[in-house]
């Protein structure tokens, strides 16, 4: 059977599969069930991360990067969430989040100033858009941004932030013109341990409870001008911009939750006896298995797609929000069937099926919810939606100047 | 003094009981191949002794035509250079002939410095046979030491290593040239960098086939049948109880009764 890695994919990257996948099997998968029951973040992984260059795998060397490109991003990605959806999740809201957006939409000074510690893993960062009262609504965010004698001061709350409450960096958006809606928001990085800024954690997920979620509350903290990130009034495409990268993350990532639910689908398949077989013989179970591998090949094609355009540096705002739309309802799918073909067993987590169905559920709902994709999709086919150069586009990858 | 270290493209462990007895005869593998996880402690222990002492390591794989994927992993864990040999040196022969084929490639070998100790898995997790690095000390005529847990210095042309036996761990010095079998407590192999990585992956790693080798290889000993046991079928009990020391005290009880403890 050809797999689509070898297809589409160079001897590079299936080195770094290789490499990601042990690293998820070897230090991921025996810790990760433990934290998910005990709701505790695993510290112990950042450093390990940081030492491979996960942390930084798409930026440039000369900011202190791996110099890799996004199709890399999209494998490690992949291999992590075949452990679990919050491991990727680390990555993804630090590097894609935080430090791609900088990359992307920063000076020169800022690039030099904040990359190489978000690279290294000396400092690890978080992104904060939604609010209590606003999500999928971004132009209806109520946190505020004052000028005042060159510097601004914020005040507002962020909710529902991955790593909130580990991070050292906050990229936050809030509004530096009340009148202007989406036109009114800027964005700025922020640093724990500045006056006013406070963090906190929230209990009781559903799901991704390896992964730290919680609150940022700023009241009146001083922000320096040049923490400002992009123009002013240009928050809102820079956050848009962000969910490019990120998306393009979770899509990866579902690949990972379908192959791990494929993976552990079959085993137990071939294992279980029903009626003097293995249920791998029953029809209904071949029914669901065979669906988890038709999602997988389709999601494995646009993950590729999205990655490859993001390689060459076109915009692909609309094939990585389908690779996010598809992904991870189809992770979703995946999972529920998984603990289908599992049973009674499947419904207890001695096994890891229930924990990646709780964990999608979280998927098609950061990121962008299926609706709005949905929506999305359908505005672009109809000629309702054309996306406009940015000032600032992601560069394409060059392995000459990256590494 | 240089390292050479043996490594061998096995079938992913995961993969390993999904291959069939078809595929096994032909070579033929459906299987992800990678390196044999064995083998992995020994490319460390040569990255480390490269380290440590400043010698030239080289990765030696005999497989298929193309089979290189082994050797790129050494590569990108951080190995010098790496040299495949092309199975058909041996014409479908045995360990002994494999052991020839790969002793006159460590002649060949030609790493600025003479190869002058040879590391080694302890055994492959698919061919299992535990003898390929022993024809190899004994085609070359060196010392061989087994089942090695720590390398604790080379020094005067000598080596000092600890190995493991039943019940107990001797240290030995054995004058170089040397073939070391590692055991997995010598190490904690690294992953590959992403800069290991890059580099593997642009080398081209040169082949040895029958015209660069002169060897004879005779093999003695031949498949005439092979079979794939049939999977156990296991029994699955629930114990039943009021509390932890009645279900404790059913399964204690169990486990004599099948004598098991």
């Amino acid at each position: 059977m050809a797999s689509s890695t070898d297809l589409l994919y160079s001897e590079e990257h299936n080195l770094v599969r290789k490499m990601a996948y042990d690293f998820t099997r070897n230090e991921v998968m025996p810790i990760i069930a433990e934290h998910d029951r005990n709701h505790t973040f695993p510290f112990e992984l950042l450093p390990k991360m940081a030492q491979l260059g996960f942390l930084g795998i798409c930026l440039p060397a000369c900011y202190g990067g791996a110099g890799m490109d996004f199709l890399s991003l999209g494998i490690v990605s992949e291999a992590l969430e075949y452990g679990d959806s919050s491991v990727r999740e680390t990555v993804a809201v630090h590097l894609a989040l935080h430090a791609l957006p900088i990359f992307q939409w920063g000076t020169d000074e800022q690039k030099e100033t904040f990359l190489p510690g978000l690279a290294c893993g000396d400092h690890i960062a978080c992104f904060g858009l939604t609010e209590p009262g606003a999500g999928s609504d971004v132009a209806g965010i109520q946190t505020r941004a004052v000028c005042e004698g060159g510097d601004y001061i914020l005040t507002g709350e962020k909710m529902w932030i991955t790593l909130a409450d580990v991070a050292d960096r906050f990229l936050v958006f809030a509004k530096t013109q009340l009148d202007q809606g989406a036109r009114g928001i800027s964005a700025f990085i922020l640093e724990r341990g500045w006056q006013g800024l406070t963090t906190g954690t929230l209990e009781g997920k559903m799901g991704v409870r390896a992964s730290n979620t919680g609150w940022i509350n700023m009241q009146d903290v001083r922000v320096p001008a040049g923490h400002r990130l992009g123009e002013e009034g240009e928050g809102f495409k820079i956050a848009m911009s962000c969910l490019d990268n990120a998306r393009f993350g979770v899509a990866a990532g579902s690949v990972g939750i379908i192959r791990a639910c494929i993976d552990e689908s079959v085993k137990y398949a071939l294992q279980r006896k029903s009626f003097g077989k293995p249920i791998a013989e029953h029809q209904l179970v071949q029914q669901m298995i065979a669906q988890m591998q038709q999602d997988l090949d389709i999601g494995e094609l646009l993950v590729w797609k999205a990655g490859t355009l993001k390689n060459q540096g076109v915009r692909n705002t609309r094939e990585t929000s389908m690779a996010k739309w598809f992904c991870t309802e189809a992770a979703r799918r995946a999972a529920d069937n998984a603990v289908q073909v599992h049973g009674a067993y499947g419904y207890s987590d001695e096994y890891n099926v229930e924990r990646h169905l709780r964990n999608t559920k979280s998927a098609v709902i950061y990121e962008g919810t299926s609706q709005i994709h949905t929506l999305m999709q359908a505005a672009y086919t109809l000629g309702m939606r054309e996306d406009r150069p940015l000032r600032c586009p992601m560069p394409a990858y060059d392995p000459d100047t990256w590494q | 003094m240089n390292v050479a270290v043996l490594v061998k493209q096995t079938p992913d462990t995961a993969e390993l009981p999904k291959v069939t007895v078809a595929e096994a005869q032909s070579g033929e593998l459906q299987a992800t191949m990678v390196i044999n996880p064995w083998d992995e402690f020994a490319v460390e222990e040569a990255i480390d002794l490269s380290d440590r002492f400043g010698c030239e390591t080289v990765a030696i794989s005999m497989g298929r035509e193309g089979e290189t994927d082994a050797l790129k992993h050494a590569l990108a864990m951080g190995v010098d250079a790496a040299v495949h040999v092309d199975e058909r040196v041996i014409d479908g022969g045995d360990e002994w002939a494999t052991a020839e084929a790969l002793a006159a490639t460590l002649k060949m070998v030609d790493t600025g410095d003479q190869v002058e100790l040879v590391l080694a898995g302890k055994m492959s997790v698919d061919g299992n046979s535990s003898v390929i690095y022993a024809g190899v000390a004994c085609m070359l005529g060196w010392d061989l030491l087994v089942n090695v847990t720590r390398i604790v210095d080379i020094v005067d042309g000598k080596l000092i290593a600890e190995q493991a036996f039943e019940g107990g761990q001797e240290t030995v010095e054995v004058p170089l040239p040397v073939v070391i079998s590692v055991a997995k407590e010598i190490n904690e192999p690294r992953y590959p960098s992403f800069m290991g990585i890059r580099k593997a992956s642009r080398v081209t790693i040169p082949t040895l086939g029958s015209d660069d080798l002169e060897i004879r290889p005779s093999s003695t000993t031949r498949w005439t049948d092979l079979d794939k046991p049939e999977p156990e079928d296991v029994q699955v009990r629930i114990f039943d109880g009021a509390s932890v020391e009645e279900k404790v005290t059913q399964l204690a009880d169990a486990l004599m009764a099948e004598k098991v403890i």
